[in-house]
């Protein structure tokens, strides 16, 4: 790193300090000699593509992973930092990318897990509900883990971060389930704490955010620093060039010719599996083949539910109330719905969308049991394999091959993979959760391209996503679900960005007072 | 200064497979301890445990023998553990196939039927009644989402009682002194001898042959990909479509097929005849062994001539050191206790933290 690139009124001794970090995978070399220093109260983005090696790094600063070479210094002394439970003694504290809670304990709960036991006391529930409310971030410490959102999920994260009073936080994208408001509420925080003294290393693939937000950024690329900016003198265009080093295509939109009704829910009402779910109520939504709709709304509001009934995960007890390409499908299960040409790309990639602990051979057999995989109930293990790398290729997934475990993909290449799955199912109606969660700049714009060229060639496409520049980017129709009711879908064109938030925000802090009130 | 578990950065699959390895070398040395404090000379006492059964041609058909049961058994139940289905009744399951193989065999009596046609009968009858049984948890936990490893476990009793009951009443050897046993099945009803000079029989073979077929049920089958999958993420198996009702099912029937095929060999073979116990405990000791085997099927075929060999030594230990029966048991245990200890150990390590100063 060159001291010249080092604004002068920053130029002080950094509190943690990387130098020659060097991290090799079987197939790849994640982190590549990588120098990295982190200032006092500054807060420092780290860039890159899906697969750069960015969450690598951030985990063997946090003693997760350990490091083939390299040394780190921590306020000008070295340290080997051997365990999470090392680098929370020194001061660090990391949010990371998939959570890493207990779906069985309650968020009090989980908390308590990562604290001293001191700490850990009675008055602990009190706490956090000081910290969350403190820091914007509503949260209920008695309910249970498996009950909740991504996003919600992601808030117990965060908190269980800021009660231990962090001097470095890491934050392995943060925003990505996050709404607008809640985004802006999270940068206050974060801002707050930088400007308390605490350093904060921020990885986002949200360009305009990481402008907004950070004094600082280095641009990884293939497991090498390959520069560093100053990103608010840049512009997100510049940004994206520096880290995939070609310019970004823009989505190409062509006037939409909506067909039949592919997917018709009629008066849906669902009391959830959980007491602290949200119950759906009436419920209506036609998708009509050859557009994309979209569902805006802050996690918790029902998208678990309405996600969960139209997949076939949950069934539904009136046959009519979802009908899937013609057929009453509402008591089917999700092979059946699959086999009308439903396919689905989940939230939850890792434990959902696909199995961690498998290979990518078998986990593109795992949605595609009876497309061409198998013959007489047994597997063409050749013939998946061929599958998973025909996905590899086109979605330029990186990875070692077909054999690797899904959880040896970095995020952004493991949604990737699983959009690839399903799209290549040749579906006629695709349901696709938060599909650019986590994907980087350049993949988005081809995961979003590939939904619209789906949409032009017939299929109808439903898209529930908490992004809403993405959905006003790639839909022909928006609704907004709140508090488990669905506005009626409008055109984009009728309506704007403010509006939509509003609405969104408005049924924000409901669910939670609701889910307050309903304890004893 | 308190000890306490840390989660492992990876854990690495050497130590995965040395876990077995590790677990009965712990054993041994548990067993020496034992051995040490009833004051028996412990090398004298391993050569009675572990050496003396095996110097025969004779004690290796017996390992061999004690061995096919437990294999197939544990390669039935592994099937559905795979899929965290939790079949503890297989030695229920056992007598069942026990008591329509050995049922049969006393039915044909001396009528002449050629072995050709009443040994397979017999099989076919214990793994269908053995499924039945086993059919009987997984119907309760499919319709009413009753715990299988409690319903299960309690038809073992039920099992057991009923074996007693038709042994000491309707079956009973009128010839027989009083006995509670059946009359001796005729030669036409026994498994074909393997080797001369041993007890061996084609039992071995029935418990590879299915070792081989689970081996292909897992590897290329969907149903198996599909029982694999729900076990390792029961979430994604539902969003994938993937049935769990049929994985209960399939999990319980394999389980009860295998175990009732091997109650219909114990009787078609050592045995001979119908008795009120006709399992030393197979059942459970499967349990363990297709743990240790990390419910591979190569993995089990080792694990069960490793249980075997503990229940071969037992025996000898008694005879020759007149050590209580209980000691095959206490190895039992004790090797599955190191084992979980082991695994423990794969994922999570040992680390003294000394009591810190207060919180930041
Ligand atoms: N446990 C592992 N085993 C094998 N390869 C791994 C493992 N963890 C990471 N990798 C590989 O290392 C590379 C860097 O992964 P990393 O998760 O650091 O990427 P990233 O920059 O965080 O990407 P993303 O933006 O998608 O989260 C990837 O190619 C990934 O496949
Ligand atoms: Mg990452």
């Amino acid at each position: 790193m060159s001291a010249a690139a080092i604004p002068p009124e920053v130029r002080m001794r950094p509190r943690l300090a990387l130098r020659g970090i060097t991290k090799a995978y079987p197939g790849v070399v994640a982190n590549d000699r990588i120098d990295l220093d982190v200032l006092p109260g500054e807060i420092h983005a780290v860039l890159g593509e899906n697969g750069a090696g960015k969450s690598t790094l951030m985990k063997i600063i946090y003693g997760v992973v350990k490091p083939d070479a390299g040394t780190m210094q921590w306020e000008g002394q070295a340290v080997r930092i051997a365990s999470p439970a090392q680098a929370r003694r020194l001061g660090l504290g990391m949010v990371f990318q998939h959570f890493s809670l207990f779906e069985t304990l309650t968020v009090a709960e989980n908390i308590a897990l990562a604290l001293d036991a001191a700490e850990a006391g009675s008055g602990l529930p009190a706490k956090i509900r000081d910290v969350s409310r403190r820091y914007g971030l509503t949260l209920d410490p008695a309910r249970l883990v498996h009950a909740m959102s991504v996003g919600e999920r992601q808030r117990v994260e965060i908190v269980r971060c800021l009660l231990q009073a962090p001097r470095v936080l890491i934050m392995d994208e943060p925003t990505s389930v996050l709404t607008p408001q809640a985004v802006l509420r999270l940068f206050d925080t974060l801002r707050r704490l930088a400007d308390e003294g605490c350093s904060i290393l921020y990885i986002s693939h949200k360009l305009d955010e990481i402008r907004a937000l950070c004094h600082r950024a280095t641009v990884l690329r293939a497991g090498r620093v390959t520069g560093e900016c100053d990103p608010r003198r840049e512009t997100a265009a510049a940004l994206a060039r520096m880290m995939i080093g070609a310019e970004l295509p823009h989505p190409r939109h062509r006037p939409p010719v909506a067909g039949a009704p592919a997917l018709v829910v009629d008066g849906l009402d669902l009391r959830p599996d959980d007491p602290f779910g949200t119950t759906l109520r009436s419920v209506s939504l036609t998708l009509r083949a050859g557009e994309i709709v979209g569902i805006a709304g802050v996690s918790g509001n029902g998208q678990r539910e309405l996600l969960a009934a139209l997949s076939g995960e949950r069934r539904v007890a009136r046959r009519n109330a979802v009908v899937l390409c013609g057929t009453a499908a509402g008591r089917l299960g999700a092979a059946q719905r699959r086999s009308l040409g439903l396919a689905f790309v989940p939230e939850e990639r890792l434990g959902r969308g696909a199995v961690p602990e498998m290979s990518l051979a078998d986990n593109a057999l795992l949605t595609a049991r009876h497309r061409g995989l198998v013959s007489h109930g047994l597997i063409r293990a050749d013939a998946a394999r061929s599958r998973a790398a025909e996905i590899i290729a086109s979605w330029n997934v990186k990875t070692a091959g077909p054999e690797a475990a899904a959880r040896s993909l970095s995020g952004g290449n493991l949604q990737k993979f699983i959009v690839g799955r399903e799209i290549l199912q040749g579906p006629r109606v695709l349901i696709a959760a938060q599909p650019t969660w986590g994907v980087d700049v350049g993949a988005s714009a081809q995961i979003r391209q590939a939904l619209i060229d789906l949409r032009d060639a017939g299929v109808a496409v439903l898209v529930v996503s908490e992004e809403l520049e993405e959905l006003i980017e790639t839909c022909d129709r928006l609704a907004v679900i709140a508090q488990g009711r669905l506005s009626p879908a409008r055109p984009v064109a009728e309506t704007n960005a403010e509006e939509i938030g509003l609405l969104m925000a408005g049924s924000a802090a409901t669910p939670e007072r609701t889910a307050a009130a309903r304890r004893p | 200064m308190r000890i306490a578990l840390e989660a492992r950065r990876e854990a690495s699959r050497a130590a995965i497979l040395l876990a077995p390895l590790l677990a009965t070398l712990a054993t041994l040395v548990a067993g020496f301890v034992v051995f040490e404090a009833l004051g028996k000379d412990p090398v004298a006492a391993f050569h009675a445990f572990f050496i003396r059964p095996l110097a025969t041609r004779y004690g290796v058909g017996e390992l061999l023998l004690k061995a096919s049961p437990l294999m197939l058994i544990a390669t039935g139940l592994a099937v559905g553990y795979r899929a965290n289905v939790w079949n503890i009744g297989a030695e229920g399951q056992l007598t069942l196939g026990a008591i329509a193989g050995g049922g049969l065999a006393l039915a044909a009596g001396d009528a002449q039927v050629p072995s050709a046609l009443l040994l397979p009968a017999m099989i076919v009858a214990g793994a269908l009644c053995g499924m039945a049984w086993a059919a009987i948890p997984a119907w309760l936990r499919t319709r009413f989402n009753a715990n299988e490893i409690l319903t299960s476990l309690m038809l073992v009793y039920v099992a057991n009682l009923f074996l007693s009951w038709l042994i000491h009443g309707p079956w009973r050897d009128p010839d027989g002194y009083n006995f509670p046993q059946s009359k001796l099945f005729t030669d036409a009803a026994l498994l074909p001898n393997l080797v001369s000079g041993t007890r061996l029989n084609a039992g071995l073979l029935i418990a590879l042959a299915v070792v081989a077929i689970e081996w292909l049920f897992i590897r290329r089958s969907v149903w198996g990909f599909e029982m694999r999958v729900a076990g390792l993420a029961p979430a994604a198996a539902a969003y994938a479509g993937i049935s769990s009702k049929r994985n209960v099912w399939l999990g319980m029937l394999a389980g009860g097929a295998c175990a009732g095929i091997a109650g219909v060999n114990e009787a078609a073979g050592p045995i001979g005849q119908l008795l009120p116990t006709m399992s030393p405990g197979y059942g459970f000791a499967a349990i363990i062994v297709a743990f240790v085997g990390r419910l591979h099927p190569v993995g089990i075929v080792f694990a069960s001539l490793l249980m075997s060999l503990l229940y071969l030594g037992g025996e000898s230990a008694q005879v020759n050191l007149a050590l209580p029966s209980a000691v095959t048991g206490l190895f039992q245990g004790t090797l599955l206790f190191f084992l979980l200890a082991a695994d423990v150990l794969v994922n999570y390590r040992l680390r003294a933290v000394r009591a810190r100063p207060a919180a930041r």
